[in-house]
């Protein structure tokens, strides 16, 4: 293929989902604005958010890369029912790893505030936080990506092309969404809610 | 060079460089919290911040993902006349000549719609278009330098291109962003 075949097929195989993530982007913003209450509830959140935003995007982008690479090469079959054990160990260490990573973050997110001085709210409250949104945005997150994947393959597209816009788009809204959700459960169980 | 599907294979490639990476969000993160009151203040910039990080991340993340595969295909070569390498940067720089315009226009929109714009339409599409075209440039070669690096380390692109690319403009993207606020606003 010339550079210019090359250009046009890559623009076209990625400009619907492109455009399709930017909107979700957008509505990750409209529902990020909204929780102007939640971020002066718990200080120090908003330090969390591009954290925990990016750990979805890592963590279940790897897991759909690694897919779309499987099917490629012929190392797993396209099929929920009677899958491989590939699959389900490639799924379990991908939500293992986002719940260590979103760990990590609250901890670090706490100790640079602590550090400089800022305000944070209890380690626990963002290690709480962190670990419920992390653990349900990654089971809808990992349902999403194989589905996604899959569906694509064996329709004809390139799982390659599918894999990072659906997961920003999905990692961004559920991420959002999911954050809010497990703000006000934990302010909530905390009674400050 | 590929990794095995098992946990604790996939755990000791991909975690050490995910922890890395989720130290350096948390630094995005407190870049952003300092800018926190100018935020509230333009409903249109906060709404655009998500939408512009995930869509550089997009780019550079469809850029190393195509890579990633040629490069297991093996019909990737590292030269600078590759047409793989161009053509997909021809597209990188496109693709965001054609969203970004578009997310600008959305952005204002729906601050308006929500919480009140104060910033014309114009200057946000513009806002939204330059820093969009500064950051697929910036994608495009942050993604060539990690893919080679990849490459020359002997490392799975799966595991390691692909979120430090996403990183690398999630950072560049409050950056950026906030660069061209300043410039333009």
């Amino acid at each position: 293929m010339t550079v210019r075949e090359v250009a046009e097929s890559a623009y076209r195989e990625a400009i619907p989902a492109l455009a399709a993530s930017a909107v979700g982007g957008l509505l990750a913003g409209v529902v990020l604005g909204g929780m102007r209450a939640e971020f002066r509830a718990v200080p120090g959140l908003l330090v969390l958010v591009p954290a925990l935003l990016a750990t979805r995007g890592n963590v279940y982008g790897s897991l759909g890369a690694r897919l779309a690479t499987g099917l490629h090469q012929g190392l797993v079959s396209p099929e929920i029912r009677g899958a491989d054990a590939r699959l389900y160990r490639a799924v379990a260490a991908a939500i293992l790893n986002g719940l260590l990573a979103s760990s990590v973050a609250a901890v670090a997110a706490f100790s640079a505030l602590l550090a400089l001085g800022g305000d944070a709210a209890p380690v626990w409250m963002l290690l709480a936080i962190a670990l419920l949104a992390g653990l349900l945005s990654g089971v809808v997150l990992s349902v999403t990506v194989v589905a996604v994947v899959f569906a694509g393959y064996r329709r004809g597209y390139n799982p390659d092309t599918l894999v990072g816009p659906i997961v920003t788009t999905a990692g961004d809204v559920f991420g959002v969404a999911f954050l809010l959700f497990a703000v006000r459960t934990v302010l909530f169980a905390a009674g400050v809610g | 060079m590929q990794t095995e599907w098992t946990i604790r294979a996939i755990s000791r490639a991909m975690l050490p460089v995910l922890l890395v990476l989720t130290l350096v969000e948390i630094g995005s993160g407190l870049v952003l919290s300092s800018f926190e009151a100018e935020l509230l203040r333009s409903p249109s910039l906060l709404v655009l911040v998500p939408v512009t990080i995930g869509t550089a991340g997009n780019l550079g993340s469809i850029l190393a993902a195509r890579l990633s595969t040629a490069f297991h295909l093996g019909t990737l070569s590292f030269e600078p006349t590759d047409d793989t390498l161009l053509g997909n940067a021809a597209a990188t720089v496109g693709l965001a000549g054609t969203v970004f315009p578009l997310i600008g226009l959305g952005a204002w929109a729906l601050a308006a719609l929500t919480a009140g714009a104060t910033l014309s339409a114009l200057t946000v599409v513009t806002v939204a278009v330059a820093s969009g075209l500064i950051l697929a440039v910036l994608a495009v070669a942050v993604t060539f330098v990690a893919t080679y690096t990849a490459y020359r380390f002997e490392l799975d692109p799966d595991d390691v291109v692909i979120p430090v690319v996403t990183n690398v403009c999630d950072v560049l993207g409050v950056l950026v962003l906030f660069g061209v606020v300043v410039w333009l606003v």
